[in-house]
């Protein structure tokens, strides 16, 4: 009895200490390293993690170093940045100007590069219409305001003639969370209509006046498929590989343009200029443009370590090139040349 | 030397586990400390406007509190009245009329139930529970008792409703488990001895069940209670995450846990953030205000229950 109450309390000793900190865990329990590179570590966007996590997969298959991830949201991987626990973070909206200066007083300037490109499709649920449903921006501001309240409305109807549309409320569905999903659908709208604008406003979590809100890209999809009536924006890559019916947006030249991942880049392509600050490439010109589409980030600090920074680069430059080809395959758009540019110049930039 | 040896071991057993018993009681003090570090500059910006501001708009940095309060409260309120209903005749079902054949498969459901995780939970109420309520349910009591404000406009299937009837389903296990052993505990005498005085079965469990296990129902109460006011997932589900206060439960709504998983990720502006900090310091409040309550109740339904049994 007395050595069983001695040995429990080593036991529990040892477990609180080790927990704590104070004494090295065994060899046998840490994770052993891989052959020669430590490690890279990121951490932010959970729209990126499906693409970067094939694409670490890939990278690993290819150089034998190590990319740890974690999807923690993009707020969160700026902040780690910031906080100097991971060597890059992902971002779905560039750094603004104040949070570029809080990163400056902890690790120097900070290099923002466009890792992909995504559009949104605006998916719906009515089984009996079988036509491809058209939409336009202040029909879209109008319907997630809450203005348009019924399927079989004057302004819906205008769009679509002779589609025979069913006197069902409307129900628009929105992301819950803060996504980047969501910053680049209301920045659209913002630019479409100015109403929208001044009720709403642009962010990637809003107060919507109305609707239902779902946790990511999963739920708004379910809660689109289980609802009848409803309406929801859902990233092209999740519609396209669970067969939901979605319309076709009118675009600033005045065509219907489907998204693919032709007239996502299309969109793209019309911004000859773009920097971490002019982001934003929603509505573009083109007729075949498809306007509700963005961008997504990779922030790391500039001034690097040298071998740290050596295969930063590596890596990243690896990302928007060899990686890009393989970006269609998974319905992901492959990063444009405009793109691409800006972010083999911004790693030319990196002191290492 | 044995004599000695051994109270030393004795000695350092007690403190240890004095140790981890406070550890307890530090780290909870810790966690309230940084909530409402965290959350100081929400509160010097709002005030008590925090608690009853009706507007929560992440892009013109105003927040307030209040639709949150209410989303908890009430679907927790749906959620422990059907459970405590449920989860009694079921224990009572169980201990006073069912045989052993019936009880143990019953028991063991239950047991089952409470180690389903909530997402599954969450996911089952967006794919089966949610359309039957929107398609069943609500337009049923819409029809029967539409009278009511609480269930009149218009049906979306995720709401305040279907929210309060997951947790209901979550909480079942554990009230049915608690109720169960503490119907189990009533000595036989006091069951033999209403019905020797020719009381009915209904009647033997009205006098001599109930008033035994009243301080226990209130306890499994207290123990769902802290179950549905803290559930994250399966809420946020089924909930329909819309800040707002309207009388119908038919209406999507929000509670105090679904807005901190759902927005902490991306806030990045600190005023933000620390009003998200300052939901989870409300959250605590309200549970520990809610534990607080269930205590005095328990204390004074045993006080009661001494003095007319004894």
């Amino acid at each position: 009895m007395r050595s069983l109450s001695i040995a429990s309390g080593v036991i529990l000793c040892c477990a609180t200490l080790t927990g704590c900190g104070l004494v090295p865990s065994p060899a046998f329990l840490q994770p052993t390293p891989p052959k020669g590179l430590r490690p890279l570590t990121g951490a932010g966007s959970t729209f990126d993690y499906p693409l970067l996590s094939r694409a670490f997969y890939d990278y690993y298959n290819e150089f034998h170093q190590e990319v740890n991830y974690q999807p923690i949201g993009s707020g969160g991987g700026i902040l780690q940045l910031v906080k100097g626990t991971v060597q890059f973070g992902a971002t779905d909206v560039p750094m603004n100007n104040r949070e570029l200066a809080l990163a400056a007083r902890t690790g120097g300037a900070v290099l923002q590069i466009p890792i992909t490109l995504g559009a949104e499709a605006i998916a719906y649920n009515l089984p009996m219409v079988h036509h491809r449903l058209r939409f336009s921006g202040p029909l879209l501001a109008a319907m997630f305001l809450g203005r348009v309240r019924f399927w079989d409305a004057p302004a819906i109807v205008a769009l679509n003639p002779g589609v025979k549309l069913p006197h069902w409320p409307v129900l628009a569905v929105h992301r819950s969370d803060g996504s980047g999903t969501t910053y680049i659908f209301t920045n659209y709208l913002s630019r479409v209509s100015p109403a929208f604008s001044r009720i709403v406003g642009t962010g990637k979590a809003v107060l919507w006046p109305s609707g239902v809100g779902g946790k990511g890209n999963a739920a708004v999809a379910e809660l689109v498929q289980n609802a009848p009536g409803a309406i929801g924006y859902v990233e092209l890559a999740y519609v396209l590989q669970t067969h939901m019916p979605y319309g076709v947006v009118l675009n600033r030249a005045g065509r219907y343009v489907a998204p693919t991942l032709r007239t996502a880049t299309a969109a793209a392509d019309a911004f000859a200029e773009l920097t971490p600050s002019h982001f934003s490439i929603v509505d573009a010109r083109g007729l075949s443009s498809y306007p509700i589409c963005g961008y997504s980030w990779v922030v790391l600090y500039r001034h690097q370590p040298a071998v740290r920074g050596h295969e930063l680069r590596r890596l990243l430059t690896w990302l928007v090139t060899t990686e890009q080809a393989r970006a269609s395959a998974v319905d992901n758009v492959p990063l444009p040349a405009v793109a691409r540019r800006l972010a083999l110049q911004q790693l030319g930039r990196m002191d290492d | 030397m044995r004599k000695v040896s051994q109270r030393l071991a004795d000695r350092t057993f007690t403190w240890m586990l004095r140790l981890f018993t406070f550890s307890l009681f530090a780290l909870l003090g810790t966690l309230t400390f940084q909530l409402a570090e965290a959350s100081s500059q929400a509160w010097n910006r709002f005030g008590l406007s925090f608690l009853n501001g009706k507007v929560w708009d992440p892009v013109r940095g105003v927040f307030g509190a209040l639709p949150f309060l209410y989303g908890t409260i009430v679907s927790s309120a749906i959620g422990l009245v059907i459970a405590t209903v449920v989860g009694v005749s079921v224990a009572l079902l169980l201990t006073q009329y069912a045989g052993r054949w019936v009880a143990g498969p019953v028991s063991f459901v239950i047991e089952l139930m409470s180690a389903i995780p909530s997402v599954v939970y969450g996911l089952w109420g967006i794919f089966v529970l949610a359309p039957w309520i929107r398609s069943g349910l609500a337009p049923a009591l819409n029809a029967s008792l539409g009278f009511i404000p609480l269930f009149r406009g218009q049906i979306y299937g995720t709401s305040l409703l279907t929210a309060g009837l997951i947790l209901a389903i979550m909480t079942i296990p554990t009230i049915t488990a608690v109720v169960r052993d503490v119907c189990r505990a009533v000595p036989d005498e006091l069951r033999e001895g209403a019905l020797a005085l020719g009381a009915t079965r209904q009647e033997m469990i009205g006098l001599a069940v109930l008033p035994f296990a009243r301080s226990g129902i209130v306890g499994s109460v207290m123990l769902g209670l802290g179950r549905a006011l803290g559930e994250t997932m399966a809420v946020t589900m089924v909930i329909g995450n819309r800040p707002q206060i309207v009388a119908s439960l038919f209406q999507p709504a929000y509670s105090m846990a679904s807005v901190i998983a759902n927005e902490f990720t991306e806030a990045t502006s600190p005023l933000y953030l620390s009003s998200l900090y300052e939901i989870g310091l409300c959250l605590l409040l309200v549970t520990t205000l809610f534990y607080a309550m269930a205590r005095v109740l328990v204390w004074r339904v045993e006080r009661r229950a001494r003095g007319t049994l004894l």
